[in-house]
């Protein structure tokens, strides 16, 4: 009986799957792709002009960065690592690298990969806290922007560079957007459960004795979930570094140029060198925060 | 009445989807178990009345799921009511906005809490300064103001302690000093000593009481312990079910228990130490013995009676004889009742 309706071709859905006509579909993407052309040509200009405050603090940074002597960067990465984690051994150990970094030639690269990273960081914190916040603040606001925050952190970076291309072009302000997007999200999933697991008592006691809306968010929840936040920056720190590769495919000066020229030409000690100096980076910055982040949370320690 | 201070009238707290709805269904009588089976909700306060006289010590008793923290959260309005009325100083706390309502709770009524909900990243003094900040208070006065509470409770020497640092007695001796550093003239007191061992709780009871002596607080103060509530309060209030089914002053409750549920919280308790001489008096002239005061507790009574080796006592009442007590009535008083210890009921 089945073969019969098969060859009947009655059925013929049934072994192959519906698909929409490749016509209708070469007309679909082609719809899509030019309509947000038009949109490009209509508001691109726009968009690069709001994000000109970015570039012109991310060139002046790079620039500081690079046209200090390397002594003084020196003494103050040292100063920097030292007041963020009050231990000598990891000065001496930030010293040290950074001195290694310099010595193999890679000065320059790391100075303007330093500057994206801080620049990325300033931005993901500023705008990731307060959306964090008010994911906390409403259950609406948290089931609207958790997917968001979803696609954000599963999708190909590759894919939303098109568009970011697209609209920008070729440069720093789209590569630091690209860092943005994948960095972004931990801060914000981080800062809102930080401040959703802040003790439900400690609240009640606060909300008791008359506390406006600023004063519980300010005087309790910001400081109780400040160990999660602080996680969060980390996190955000770690993946920006991450990026810093892909973001050099659009024009983002910094570690991750040597090493797409040491992929293309199979430079194996150029691609080794400048990648390992991207974690020193890494690790870096990681233990720093960590150790700032723990010294935060003083109070939780009982008396010895 | 001019001395009342808090009066909580009708009060109803129904929880659920849609409270509202089902409110004519509990004043028509329904049972809590036929409104969660049939509805779906929950009857968290039937019709609960309540007056608390200015700087007395109000005792809500109830055991847990009675409804005595959603009822004291109603006074200071942490929880919405569904139906009814809470007067304070014969103004309505349910009319007013949000600004009033914040300036009731930073300067009428403070609260001191079970968990005691102190904010672990501060010191204790700010931590008992905190409703003053709140008020915008500087900070100088603030912790001014609050090391004399710290001192009142004694725990001078810890002003720049973390809560962690101190023990639960200690911690919960912080949540007072912060509810009386706002000078607030009603305490809202949570089972405030439910969560300390025995031996702490009774001396917090006697800080409490010897501030109280001196402040003149009116104080609401919810327990599930009966000798807790039996000890600190001028009045008691039991609940059950979030219902008030007896209120009255301790030796009301030991003498006239209200229903069998009353009889049976009360009957491990030694009235001994409740009840007072005067509440067992006649005028039998045959008695003789010493002269005890009218407020002497019977366990006192009884220990003077037997050593002085005669059948009773002379109660007195400023210097004058207003009644004699006889020793066995003193020990029929303090006598386990025998009535109705059906051990087949289940109290939930």
């Amino acid at each position: 009986m089945a073969h019969f309706f098969i060859r009947e071709k009655k059925l013929s859905f049934f072994v192959e799957f519906p698909k929409m006509g490749r016509a209708d579909l070469r007309d679909f993407k082609k719809g899509i792709d030019e309509s947000f052309k038009d949109f490009t040509r209509e508001y691109g200009e726009a968009i690069e002009h709001f994000f000109d405050p970015l570039l012109y603090f991310l060139v002046w940074l790079e620039k500081l960065f690079l046209n200090t002597p390397w002594p003084i960067i020196m003494v103050a990465i040292a100063v920097l690592v030292y007041f963020g984690s009050r231990s000598l051994k990891l000065t001496i150990g930030a010293v040290l690298a950074f001195l290694v970094i310099g010595y193999l030639d890679m000065w320059e690269d790391t100075m303007a990969t330093l500057a994206i990273i801080s620049v990325a960081t300033i931005v993901c914190i500023s705008v990731g806290i307060p959306i964090g916040i008010l994911m906390a603040r409403s259950n609406r606001a948290q089931t609207l922007i958790t997917p968001i925050l979803d696609v954000m952190q599963t999708i190909p970076s590759f894919v939303y560079l098109i568009p970011v291309v697209m609209l920008l072009g070729i440069g720093k302000v789209p590569g630091l957007l690209a860092v943005c997007i994948y960095a972004i999200p931990p801060i914000v999933r981080l800062t809102n459960l930080g401040i959703r697991l802040v003790d439900k008592d400690v609240m009640e006691a606060s909300e008791a004795f008359g506390a406006s809306y600023s004063q519980k968010l300010l005087g309790v929840q910001i400081p109780l979930a400040l160990p999660n936040i602080f996680a969060g920056v980390n996190q955000t720190i770690m993946m920006a570094l991450s990026m810093v590769v892909i973001a050099s495919m659009i024009g983002v000066k910094g570690l991750g140029v040597p090493v797409l020229r040491a992929i293309s030409n199979q430079y194996l000690a150029l691609g080794v060198m400048n990648g390992l100096a991207i974690v020193v980076l890494a690790i870096l910055f990681d233990r720093v925060s960590q150790k700032f982040g723990k010294r935060l949370q003083a109070h939780t320690e009982s008396m010895k | 009445m001019s001395d009342t201070k808090v009066a909580i009238k009708d009060l109803y707290k129904i929880f659920g989807s849609n409270p509202s709805s089902m409110i004519d269904k509990v004043k028509d009588g329904i049972s809590k178990s036929d409104l969660l089976e049939k509805f779906g909700h929950v009857l968290g306060l039937d019709n609960v009345n309540i007056e608390v006289k200015k700087s007395q010590l109000q005792v809500i008793m109830g055991l847990s799921g009675s409804g005595k923290s959603t009822l004291i959260r109603h006074i200071n309005r942490l929880i919405e009511p569904t139906s009814g009325s809470i007067v304070v100083d014969g103004e309505d706390i349910l009319s007013m906005n949000q600004t009033e309502l914040r300036n009731f709770r930073r300067s009428k009524a403070s609260m001191v809490f079970q968990k005691f909900g102190l904010l672990p990243h501060r010191k204790i003094v700010e931590n008992v300064s905190y409703g003053l900040t709140i008020q915008g208070i500087n900070k100088k006065e603030a912790y001014e103001r609050s090391n004399q509470w710290i001192e009142s409770v004694g725990l001078n020497g810890f002003e720049n302690h973390y809560p962690a640092q101190l023990s639960g007695g200690m911690q919960q001796r912080v949540g007072l000093a912060r509810a009386l550093a706002t000078d607030a003239d009603i305490l809202l007191m949570d089972e405030a000593f439910s969560a300390l061992d025995p031996l702490i709780r009774s001396d917090m009871q006697d800080v409490l009481l010897s501030l109280q002596e001196k402040l003149h607080k009116t104080i609401i103060f919810i327990t599930h312990d009966l000798d807790e509530a039996l000890k600190l309060g001028d009045n008691i209030a039991i609940l059950r079910d979030g219902a008030v089914i007896q209120s009255g002053t301790a030796e009301d409750i030991i003498l006239h228990p209200a229903d069998d549920y009353v009889t049976d919280f009360i009957k491990d308790i030694n009235k001994a130490r409740v009840l007072k001489v005067s509440s067992v008096m006649n005028n039998e002239n045959s008695i003789k013995g010493p002269e005890i005061q009218d407020n002497v507790i019977i366990e006192d009574a009884l220990q003077t009676v037997s050593k002085s080796g005669s059948n009773g006592a002379i109660v007195i009442k400023d210097g004058k004889k207003i009644g004699t007590v006889s020793l066995t009535d003193m020990i029929m008083a303090i006598a386990r009742s025998t009535k109705n210890t059906d051990s087949d009921t289940v109290y939930r």
